[in-house]
């Protein structure tokens, strides 16, 4: 089961890259997530037994973000179907600058999409430290023809940003790995294999100083690819030049996977009695992460932008959760699937708005809500429900947090946070509530007409003048954010718990 | 023995002296080629292990993939780019030649405190790894050309990887190829996208790709 | 101090001028000419002796003491260069460093001389000889330092051996074929080291041409234009026997036989340092000179093999 669960997707893709008509290949995209969603839903009922010696194997913290990355992909891969049908795939207009660009062909877009969901499950599944490493980098390579989806000069910049400045940061991490294999061998015993259960029991054997350093080295290395400040700077350009599909997979499941390789170490190194090294160290860079974020997302010119430094945000808030340790694993945890859950839809809309509007700008956009009065609801729930507001998800496992932090007396962290927490929230509600009401005046006739009128030759069932498929997606992931916040179900709770515990906590 | 492996550390060191210092494309290539090479021979030479069929074909492995294929595929974007120099470089070739002795005496510094595992031929791999890996870095934070970036992050990956050979010996095969094959994949799409590069801005300098920043 | 000691210098004495001779023959080999006679450097000699010299208005004193200095700091030098394994007629601790100073006592009488024309053309070959010794001259000493270590190590633990690794005859004496095996990393960037740092103080391709007549490009010969006469024949003879000096610590790094017999020890370095004549033609022909803009960075190329090689022999 862990194998069709790897081999779905990618084989899925390879069928996907060599599959002319666009209707099988639309359906294959979607009932490929619909069975990877399944095989997920079938490992919460009954644990598959592990694969390849142990490499593969589903524990609860994979098991979680696994879920998070299958339940994503699906709500994305449906919002795809429509998005593949309104984008225009001959050469067509830039909005921003006028001139003329083609995107990529629609089979490599797919069979990348698809492989990409491999990648990132078998990110989930690895327990082998070099198995991850190939998993994650791999994601790397597979999300980059994503990334230059439109092909133009920005999104190839931003393109290049990410390949190079993510290789780099995992090429460290591959040193932190092998630091790992000789602190391992140092240890006394021979051929320690570098699987997470077997470092764990001999963790206490392991060589300090060379722990510390490959800790270190990984927490950089996984790091860059998460997100975390002064190591973001590819995240906003990947973010706001991606198309809408990939800019919602990519905070919510790319940087998830990513942190996922982290609390791996850390449970190492717990394991060693060096937790309070590695927490110390995952505090200051989620810290120094969120400051950054709120630095960057007041008066914000870029909505896509905006989006992608509160995902810088979110990333501090998961590290520096995992830097309070106890408690706040479980805030961590919980505050993963939030955010992803929240951005995916933030984004899904977010690229509802840029098809009619044709701009990133927040100063041009004005008056949503008359014009797309289901998208515009769902951008100001979605404003609330990222910030951290009650009822959703996201308060309840701030809100963990912030408990940990004051329990712990550590009220100068608590301090910190909650400063950002607020500047964030300021900053995201001048632009975001602003762009919702108004007088939508500035916005060319013509470019709303051409959309419609489009979005009707098509046989998709409308409401309010928007497509189904541009806003059930978003809708439904809305509403698992809000239902989180109020009852969150028992076996999740089970889960989250046991994924807690790797953080060192509860 | 230890007289072969001394040349090949002294000529591993040399290489990325000399990556630094030269400003035409096609001979860094080359000498990253001849890099790759050499490293392909670390496993023969430094691993503590026996000759098994593993390690002989990880050296083969390597040697093909990083002495051939990779510098095969730049010296075609390199066509394609129709660059030849690396003009203007943000730290000159002889300030650069510096650096590097500087990060040299840095890298033996830190190879001296770090322990090492007893059973290990030469101590000076890890110094070489570690400089090898800051010359990676330097070369990529250095140049303008987006392919002397590929090259610096080439050299990086070398370094690390000749760590890894070095030392991290119960790598099991699969992981080491899957390495390779991941870098071989990274080199593969920076080739292309140099190429879409240099086609929708008629060069391949990263410093003037610098359209989106806050 | 025994007799045979004083062969060293005085083989150089008669043997250098030969140098540029055989170097000048292999060029003209390569480029399919017949060349000029291998002894065309004692009959250069002996006709400028033979000459009077002119003096310009506008020198003083310095002007004439440039030959006089340098000739007499270079004949200093074959004092403590040691042939083979055997001895120089005076070592002692530290003496490399005298040998570097006494090279450069005869570069700063140069370049003084050369200022004292006043003439711009000498002006600047003394200004581009003065930046290319800066870098030359360390890489000499670190060569020479790390060679010294090299051979300590590598010889094992001759304690009567231990105190003298920084006099030139120890460090010479050091070098054998069992310092080959297990150090020969490092003497190889040494011997690297060491011949590019002989083809910058020569001066020859591809740092100078000194066949050519462009001053513009010029650095040792538009240094000694305005000598002539005995001058220019004691600049010559300086000259060959400065690049025997530079040949001979190459060769000695090169070529460490030790055998039971001093002479044989010694024959097979001066071969070594004709050989050394015919490699620096075979250099000047097959390549060009560089840029004088390059030249620098194939200097601190020097520099970089030679602290490489200090900081492997450190290592040990």
């Amino acid at each position: 089961m862990i194998w069709a669960l790897i081999s779905l997707p990618i084989l899925a893709g390879v069928v996907a890259f060599f599959l002319r008509p666009a209707g099988p290949r639309r359906a294959l995209l979607l009932l490929t997530a619909l069975g990877h969603s399944g095989l997920t839903a079938l490992a919460w009922v009954r644990r598959p037994a592990p694969a390849w010696e142990g490499w593969l194997l589903i524990d609860p913290l994979g098991l979680l973000f696994l879920s998070i990355t299958s339940v994503l992909f699906l709500v994305v891969s449906i919002y795809a179907l429509g998005y593949f049908h309104r984008e225009d795939w001959g050469r067509r207009e830039d909005f921003q600058e006028g001139f003329l660009f083609s995107n990529a062909r629609e089979p490599t877009f797919t069979c990348c999409l698809l492989l990409f969901l491999g990648m990132m499950t078998l990110v989930t599944l690895s327990q082998h430290f070099g198995l991850l490493w190939v998993a994650v980098e791999a994601t790397t390579l597979a999300s980059a023809p994503l990334i230059y989806f439109h092909r133009h000069y920005r999104s190839l910049e931003a393109t290049w940003k990410y390949i190079m400045i993510c290789s780099v940061g995992i090429a460290l991490a591959l040193l932190g790995n092998f630091f790992l294999a000789v602190a391992s061998t140092l240890g006394g015993e021979e051929h320690v294999p570098m699987l997470l259960s077997s470092l764990i029991g001999r963790a206490p054997s392991l060589h300090t100083q060379w722990l510390k350093a490959a800790f270190l080295f990984l927490l950089v290395g996984y790091g860059t690819k998460m997100g975390l400040a002064p190591l973001h700077t590819w995240l906003p350009d990947a973010h706001s030049e991606s198309p809408s599909v990939i800019s919602a997979l990519l905070p919510g499941a790319l940087l998830n996977c990513a942190f996922l390789a982290i609390p791996r170490v850390q449970q190492v190194t717990v394991a060693a009695g060096l937790g309070e090294f590695g927490r110390s160290l995952m505090l200051v860079f989620g810290l120094f992460s969120m400051v950054v974020a709120a630095a960057f997302i007041i008066r914000q010119l870029d909505f896509k932008r905006m989006l992608a430094y509160s995902s810088i945000e979110h990333m501090g808030i998961l590290s520096l959760a995992v830097g309070l340790g106890a408690n706040a694993g479980y805030g961590a945890v919980l505050h993963a699937v939030n955010h992803s859950l929240t951005k995916g839809m933030l984004f899904l809309v977010a690229g509802n708005i840029l098809a009619v509007y044709r701009s990133k700008s927040t100063t041009d956009i004005r008056g949503i809500s008359r014009i797309l009065p289901i998208s515009g609801a769902l951008w100001v729930a979605g404003f609330f429900a990222i910030t951290g507001s009650p009822p959703f998800g996201a308060f309840l496992s701030e809100l963990v947090i912030l408990k940990s932090a004051l329990d712990q007396g550590r009220t100068v962290v608590a301090v910190i946070y909650l400063l950002a927490l607020g500047i964030i929230f300021i900053g995201m509600a001048t632009i975001m509530l602003r762009m919702v009401q108004g007088d939508p005046a500035g916005l060319p006739a013509d470019h709303r007409d051409s959309v419609v009128t489009e979005g009707h030759r098509s046989n998709f069932s409308w409401l309010f003048g928007e497509s189904a498929l541009a806003v059930i997606p978003p809708m439904a992931l809305g509403a698992a954010v809000l239902i989180l916040g109020l009852y969150i179900p028992p076996a999740l709770r089970q889960i989250l718990e046991q994924a807690a515990r790797a953080f060192g906590g509860v | 023995m230890e007289l072969w492996i001394d040349c090949l550390i002294v000529l591993l060191i040399l290489t990325n002296l000399k990556l630094i210092s030269s400003s035409r494309l096609s001979a860094c290539i080359r000498v990253v080629a001849i890099q790759g090479v050499l490293l392909g021979l670390v496993p023969l030479l430094v691993g503590s292990g026996d000759l098994t069929f593993r390690v002989i074909l990880l050296s083969i492995v390597t040697m093909v993939v990083k002495g051939i294929v990779f510098p095969w595929l730049l010296l075609k974007a390199l066509r394609s780019a129709n660059v030849r120099r690396e003009m203007e470089p943000f730290v000159g070739y002889t300030t650069s030649l510096l650096v590097g002795v500087g990060l040299l005496a840095l890298a033996i510094w830190m190879g001296r405190q770090l322990p090492l595992p007893a059973p290990s031929k030469s101590p000076l791999v890890v110094p070489l790894a570690l400089f090898t890996i800051m010359i990676g870095l330097f070369a990529i934070v250095s140049r303008r050309k987006a392919l002397t970036q590929v090259l610096g992050y080439l050299v990086m990956e070398n370094g690390i990887y000749a760590f890894g050979l070095a030392f991290a010996h119960q790598e099991p095969l699969l992981v080491e190829l899957g390495t390779l094959l991941d870098v071989f994949m990274a080199v593969f799409i920076m080739g292309i996208t140099i190429f879409q590069i240099n086609r929708e801005f008629d060069h391949i300098d990263t410093d003037r790709l610098s359209l989106l920043k806050d | 101090m025994n007799t045979t000691s004083w062969l060293n210098p005085l083989a150089a004495l008669v043997l250098s001028p030969l140098l540029p001779g055989i170097i000048n023959r292999t060029k003209a080999f390569f480029a399919g000419r017949r060349g000029q006679p291998l002894l065309q450097g004692y009959y250069d000699i002996a006709k400028l002796l033979h000459k009077g010299a002119v003096y310009s208005r506008t020198t003083s004193w310095i002007f004439r003491a440039g030959p006089v200095v340098g000739l007499a700091a270079v004949l200093m030098a074959l004092v403590l260069l040691p042939l083979g394994g055997s001895a120089a007629p005076l070592n002692f601790t530290g003496d490399i460093i005298l040998l570097a100073y006494l090279l450069g006592l005869m570069r700063f009488f140069t370049v003084i001389a050369a200022l004292d024309t006043g003439s711009a053309f000498e002006g600047m070959g003394a200004s581009r000889e003065v930046q290319f010794s800066v870098l030359t001259e360390p890489a000499l000493l670190l060569s020479l330092a790390a060679m010294g270590k090299a051979g300590q190590i590598g010889s094992g633990s001759r304690i009567e051996h231990l105190d003298n690794f920084l006099s030139l005859s120890g460090i010479y004496s050091n070098l054998s074929a069992s310092v080959w095996m297990r150090n020969g990393t490092i003497l190889l960037l040494v011997a690297g080291a060491l011949l590019i740092v002989l083809l910058a103080e020569s001066p020859r391709i591809p740092v100078d041409d000194p066949n050519t007549h462009l001053e513009l490009t010029m650095i040792h010969e538009v240094m000694v234009l305005d000598h002539g006469g005995p001058d220019f024949a004691m600049i010559l003879y300086g000259a060959a026997l400065k690049l025997w000096v530079f040949s001979a610590l190459l060769a000695g790094v090169l070529i460490p036989v030790r055998s039971a017999y001093w002479w044989l020890d010694a024959g097979a370095v001066i071969g070594g340092i004709f050989l050394l004549a015919v490699v620096i033609g075979v250099i000047e022909s097959s390549m060009a000179r560089l840029r004088l803009l390059r030249v620098p960075q194939l200097l601190t190329g020097a520099g970089v093999l030679s602290i490489l090689a200090f900081a492997l022999i450190l290592w040990r």
